[in-house]
């Protein structure tokens, strides 16, 4: 028997099923920048929550007017009831962005004596770590997910977590960051700064000392010595949280794997967006971590499905180029026109969306129309959770 | 229309910026471009070693040599690079403090990275100040007194962080008040806020890179960088003019029946559902013309220089980044 050459359909995702199964307790929303991750998250959050379940969504960097309409208007880090909710099936909405400093802030707070943690909060190492530091966005949405789990244990606030990954340059970054602040802090000069406050004296130092010597009289002349001398209490102060810092992250993303958790991979149906969106349903699948399925966001849909792009072209020239022509024949002319400009796109669109579900057999899949206008509003995220489930 | 003097003719480095997914680097190469076609000898940097100009001209991945990437008939030359930091720290202490095999020991222990990561404001003072080398290097292979390249265009980091980027000085305040580091972000600070600079800021017609742009321009100006053009990318060609367009939107409903007739005197075999969704059609694109005009707007209102850049829909490859280079070229830009 030949195999079919026809191509396979994906099967689609049923999201409604998802939000309902009491048993997912963790939506991690991610993809490229731009393909519209936050408001795949809300709309998620926004559907299970007037489907019964009590949400939180933890988003990271909302449009302004999508913000607004989710009521986080203060930068505070703590998740608020949603206004505008139907909570008839008895379920709620919380909502919160992420404040990136003021969860490291915490992070220490928690981890650290009180001397200790205003000793570190005060360092002007910490604070560019804390504020730049590249992966810290990452590492940051990682703690606080964990943060809201352990929150939604203890006092039974929530059942179900939303999650919107920043907007990394990379998808892999949201799973990469925490293992390379791990390997930040466990990197070997910062082992070396902190040898002498660890063994307290000389015969541990002069092990590693020719180099590390000279790599710190080099350093304390480009930087000047009182720039050293800051990192080194930076490092020492840190040390005693290393543990926590390691434990918490390798916990979180432990708890990714867990088969309460479920990645919903976002994508735009342009061809860097589902490159990306391919390279981490991969690592997923590598990892080991629950992939529920793909959401190709703002597709092309047509209208008038029945008339072909190069039917309509060829009719708007006819009409263009009539005697006979009535007063409206021009504006025919151009919707015919823009109807082909949108048969086209839609055409690539689907051609990539195929070669996507070509190379991802089996993958779950579920296309989002492209809306007219920006979502910002309850309305329009209750759209989106729609056309989400009519898949 | 077009002006005489090319807008931004007397700019060396031109810094290209631009919330992420606006096609910064597309922008960013499509200028180098048209620079190098007007007979230039250019340099396009990248720092963010994400290899956007090697995707964008489809060469193999570049590194921190700077390399020939394009050779124009009218003899301008293209060349690219991704600004390392490692290299630069490497090549800055080579320059400053002559360490050959104290630089190596750096690296062996880790110290490289470590620094560059533990004072992020480090690390772009070490790729900002590569790039303010190569703009200001006088070279031998000419005569020696002048410059090496004709312009530089940065491919910079996104809107969010750009600021922060090239305000080297104030990077630099945390972690060193005075020496050699001190010094070298002074001058690049002095080049950075001539008007040999522009910071070039790449928008769509959405509502968060025009705010992200609005935001932009606000803060460089803040920081006394010297704001360049807004540059509008991915622009969609109008099918339908502004009258027809208000027309459509107007009264779809009562327009069924001429659009009908029009259709069957060019013998389309219409139906009822298929007018009204050419019609539905309009209706939603004027919805987006719509919103894209407030957003072109408020762009058009931050008192710049504004270009256009149509949108591919075969994206850059195939001669794509040639268009746009023209484009530029046509507007008068460069």
């Amino acid at each position: 028997m030949a195999h079919s050459a026809a191509p396979t359909a994906a099967p689609s995702l049923d999201v409604d099923t998802l939000l309902r199964d009491q048993e997912t307790r963790i939506i991690v929303c991610t993809g490229a920048g731009g393909v519209g991750k936050t408001t795949v998250a809300a709309a998620l959050g926004l559907r299970a929550a007037e489907s019964g379940r009590r949400v939180v969504v933890l988003t990271i960097d909302p449009a302004r007017r999508l913000a607004q309409s989710l009521g986080l208007t203060e930068l505070d880090n703590t998740p608020r009831p949603v206004v505008g909710v139907d909570t008839s099936a008895g379920g709620s909405l919380d909502a919160m962005m992420l404040d990136m400093k003021r969860t490291f802030d915490e992070v220490v707070e928690a981890h650290a004596t009180p001397d200790k943690a205003q000793q570190i909060l005060a360092n002007p190492f910490y604070q560019a770590v804390s504020s730049s530091f590249a992966g810290t966005q990452e590492y940051m949405a990682m703690e606080k997910l964990g943060q809201l789990r352990a929150r939604a244990a203890s006092e039974h606030t929530w059942d179900l977590i939303v999650v919107d990954t920043p907007p990394s340059r990379s998808a892999l970054d949201f799973l990469d960051a925490p293992k390379r602040l791990g390997s930040f802090l466990d990197g070997r000069f910062i082992r070396l700064l902190m040898a002498p406050a660890k063994a307290g004296g000389r015969a541990y130092l002069k092990v590693f000392s020719s180099g590390v010597t000279m790599a710190t009289t080099v350093m304390s002349k480009i930087l000047g010595g009182q720039v050293l001398q800051d990192v080194q209490t930076f490092v020492a102060a840190l040390d005693t949280m290393f543990g926590g810092f390691r434990e918490r992250a390798d916990k979180t993303y432990a708890l990714l794997k867990n088969p309460e958790t479920a990645f919903v991979v976002v994508a735009a149906p342009e061809r860097d967006a589902l490159r990306e969106a391919s390279f981490f349903v991969d690592r997923l699948d590598e990892e080991g971590m629950p992939l529920a399925g793909v959401v190709i966001n703002r597709i092309q849909r047509l209208a008038a499905p029945s008339l072909s792009g190069s039917r309509a072209l060829a009719a708007a020239e006819q009409l263009a180029e009539s005697a006979t022509a009535s007063a409206t024949a021009p504006m025919t002319a151009g919707l015919l026109r823009l109807h082909a400009t949108l048969a086209e796109a839609a055409g690539r669109q689907e051609a990539l969306a195929q070669r996507f579900t070509a190379g991802h057999p089996g993958i779950p899949l579920v296309e989002v129309p492209a809306a007219g206008q920006d979502i910002h509003d309850l309305d329009g995220l209750r759209q989106v959770g729609r056309a989400l489930t009519a898949g | 229309m077009t002006p005489a003097t090319p807008s931004h003719a007397g700019v060396r480095l031109h810094i290209v910026t631009g919330k992420g997914g606006t096609g910064k680097t597309t922008v960013a190469a499509a200028l180098a471009l048209a620079l190098a076609r007007q007979g230039k000898r250019v340099l396009l940097a990248e720092v963010e070693e994400r290899q956007g100009i090697s995707q964008t001209f489809d060469v193999p991945p570049l590194g921190h040599e700077e390399t020939r990437i394009v050779h124009e008939r009218g003899g301008g030359e293209l060349y690219g690079m991704s600004v390392d930091v490692r290299e630069s720290l490497m090549e800055y202490l080579q320059k400053f403090y002559k360490l050959g095999r104290a630089g190596s020991v750096l690296e062996k222990v880790g110290a490289v990275d470590f620094a560059t990561t533990i004072a992020p404001g480090l690390r772009d003072v070490l790729l900002i100040g590569k790039v303010y080398e190569a703009a200001g290097r006088h070279g031998s292979s000419r005569q020696h007194d002048r410059p090496v390249y004709d312009a530089v265009v940065l491919d910079a980091p996104p809107t969010g962080r750009v600021v922060r980027f090239l305000n080297v000085n104030a990077e630099v305040a945390d972690v060193a008040r005075v020496g050699p580091i001190r010094t070298q972000a002074d001058s690049i600070t002095r080049m950075l806020r001539s008007h040999r600079t522009a910071v070039h800021v790449v928008s769509l017609l959405e509502e968060m890179p025009v705010q992200e742009t609005v935001d932009a321009l606000a803060e460089l100006k803040k920081a006394s960088l010297p704001v360049g053009a807004v540059i509008i990318n991915q622009v969609h060609e109008q099918a339908l003019d502004g009258g027809d367009l208000e027309t459509v939107a107007a009264d779809p409903d009562g327009l069924g029946a001429a659009v009908t007739a029009d259709l069957k005197s060019v013998s389309v075999r219409t139906s009822a559902a298929m007018v009204t969704g050419l019609l539905a059609e309009g209706t939603e694109h004027a919805d987006r013309v719509a919103l894209q005009q407030e957003q072109e707007a408020i762009l058009t209102g931050l008192g710049r220089q504004v270009y256009r850049l149509p949108l591919l829909p075969e994206g850059t490859e195939a001669g794509g980044i040639r268009v746009l280079a023209d484009a530029l070229t046509q507007q008068a830009m460069i």
